[in-house]
């Protein structure tokens, strides 16, 4: 049985100081997240400069395989970086010289939408804070995108709870599928291309940030020689019974939709893979040069190879994926990725296709791609410009622009999932329904005495020797319903301890 | 999102790799020509807030890779 596929995204947004004469991402992303967190009315509770973030738990060279190969690279661990612990329970840091916000872990797809825009008006209230401490005439401006057009990416990674015993092998597989193929609807478009040996003359326009950046099947690295499968086993949680499959193989999307659609799906895939779901395997060929191929091809037509010979486009692989799906859902239900967000996630999955399939311009309120293009051929007709015209590549970055009076996609009638209120709500208060409500509501109540944090523990300062860490191993407890009314009783963090261990 | 009957299908097949039956969409210039009327005054709003110095701004657009 498919445990609940608990899950986040953490997004590296694009950061450029504007008004300096060589601007420092490093120092740029630092002062931003150091002006929202100083900014708080209550830094220390929030997670600020006095909780400090606890690598204990750190191991990003583990690999999913076993033994890694020789020649992989894991990545370092940048311990000395802004790290900050928020009262919604994500974490907002430095890392890779790009400012990057991790939601909290959430229950279902919706939850992680709610989230990802919450982490929008987090990054726009910090722009605003460090326009507050910067000299005039400065200005820190952050994209939600993933390539700067010039071939340096950055990633939005997602990541999901999966139960240990299934064979990582055939994670690989459907995964891989999933991946190439979700791109019609998860894409967040791209003007050109960036992969080697292909210009906008071959590529004028794309459906995906990343495309581009993609060169191997399966692996550890994240930042060189990217896998379409990340096999990086550092399952902040027990594990015995657990691992956290992580995902580097998306774009950062604006469109709620295609977040909704893109965590989903995603979910509702892995959770078939646990149940040993699929009654067709469809095994792409040659997986680095169809993620390629499906991107590069906006009229959605190309066939790419799957098992023995039998070519499809990736919106017939989609609807294969749908199908199966479904078939899944009605045997066993959709307890594992939440009844009701399942069976939306069905539904529109099924939508956005059958829009793609008809005419893609039709979703342009779900799919950030189309929207893009929309945008730009719409400008082009106006001005009459020509593809290679420096005011369209101007479009297609400030579609990712996080400046409400800048960005194009907050003005490109993409549908909404969220409310204000909630998406507000969202940057100070966790999740009720995973672990992330105890971090986020002990932040906040005894943030003075919380010395240092991670995903899977707290350490408390409750005024005498020693330490005290309380371990959160289980993603699914913590919730409001286990410890809601615990919280409110203890008055202090010394009370809180000794009635946890007790 | 239109309002589609919404029925179950299965993907077809296909024996040969056909990548010659792609075709050009449906003319450029006149699908713009469309949306131009349909997004008149987003396109107005884009002009509005559209960066000035849009060339530099692109060109000065360099980002460290990451993840």
């Amino acid at each position: 049985m498919a445990i609940t596929k608990i899950c986040g995204i953490e997004t590296e947004y694009g950061v450029v100081q504007r008004g300096v004469a060589e601007s420092n991402p490093v120092t740029a992303s630092s002062l931003l997240i150091n002006a929202y967190v100083s900014g708080l009315a209550v830094p220390a509770a929030a997670g600020g400069p006095s909780v400090r973030w606890d690598f204990e738990d750190e191991s990003p060279g583990r690999d999913a395989r076993g033994a890694a190969p020789p020649d992989a690279s894991p990545p370092d661990v940048e311990t000395h970086l802004v790290n900050a612990v928020l009262t919604n329970g994500a974490r907002f840091y430095v890392d890779h010289a790009h400012p990057e916000l991790s939601t909290p872990e959430c229950a279902d797809a919706r939850s992680v939408v709610v989230f990802d825009r919450a982490a929008e008006v987090i990054l726009e209230r910090a722009m605003a804070a460090a326009d507050r401490v910067l000299p005039a005439g400065q200005e820190i401006v952050v994209h939600k995108n993933n390539s700067d057009g010039k071939g340096n990416s950055y990633g939005c990674h997602e990541n999901y709870l999966m139960d240990r015993s299934v064979p990582f092998g055939r994670i690989v597989v459907a995964a891989t599928t999933h991946f190439v193929t979700r791109q019609v609807f998860t894409g967040a478009g791209k003007v050109g291309v960036e992969a080697s040996g292909l210009t906008a003359a071959d590529v004028p326009y794309q459906l995906s940030q990343r495309a581009d950046f993609f060169e191997a099947e399966v692996g550890l690295e994240t930042t060189l020689k990217r896998p379409i499968v990340n096999t990086r086993d550092e399952p902040h949680a027990d594990a015995q019974r657990y691992r956290r499959l992580h995902v580097i193989a998306g774009d950062a999307n604006l469109a709620e939709v295609a977040t909704l659609l893109k965590v989903g799906t995603t979910a509702i895939v892995l959770a078939m893979v646990e149940d040993d779901a699929f009654d067709r395997s469809l095994a792409i060929r040659n997986p680095v040069q169809a993620v390629r191929a499906v991107s590069h091809d906006p009229s959605l037509r190309r066939t790419i190879e799957v098992g023995d010979g039998v070519t499809m486009t990736a919106l017939e692989i989609q609807f294969e994926l749908l199908r199966q799906a479904r078939k899944w859902a009605d045997e066993r239900g959709l307890e594992s990725v939440g009844e009701d967000v399942g069976g939306d996630v069905l539904r529109r999955w099924e939508e956005v296709l059958t829009g793609l399939e008809a005419d893609p311009d039709r979703v342009a309120g779900q799919v950030d791609w189309v929207a893009k293009r929309r945008l730009i051929d719409g400008w082009r007709a106006r001005h009459d410009a020509e593809m290679g015209d420096p005011r369209v590549a101007a479009i297609a970055l400030q579609y990712h622009d996080l400046r409400p009076e800048r960005s194009l996609a907050r003005r490109a009638g993409l549908e909404r999932i969220t409310t204000d209120h909630e998406v507000q709500r969202a940057v100070t208060e966790p999740p009720v329904d995973t672990r992330a409500y105890f971090r986020g509501r002990c932040l906040a109540k005894f943030g003075e005495s919380i010395v240092a944090a991670n995903w899977d523990s707290l350490v408390f300062d409750i005024g005498r020797e020693p330490l005290r860490r309380v371990p959160m191993m289980e993603p699914s407890r913590g919730t409001e319903a286990h410890v809601g009314r615990l919280l409110d009783e203890c008055s202090t963090p010394a009370e809180l301890v000794e009635r946890l261990s007790s | 999102m239109p309002e589609r009957e919404q029925k179950k299908r299965t993907a077809p097949q296909r024996e040969a790799d056909d990548v010659a039956e792609v075709t050009d969409a449906p003319q450029a210039s006149e699908r713009g020509e469309e949306i131009k009327a349909d997004i008149d005054d987003l396109l107005d709003e884009i002009d509005e807030v559209l960066e000035t110095n849009a060339e530099d701004f692109v060109r000065s657009y360099v980002q460290k890779g990451g993840q």
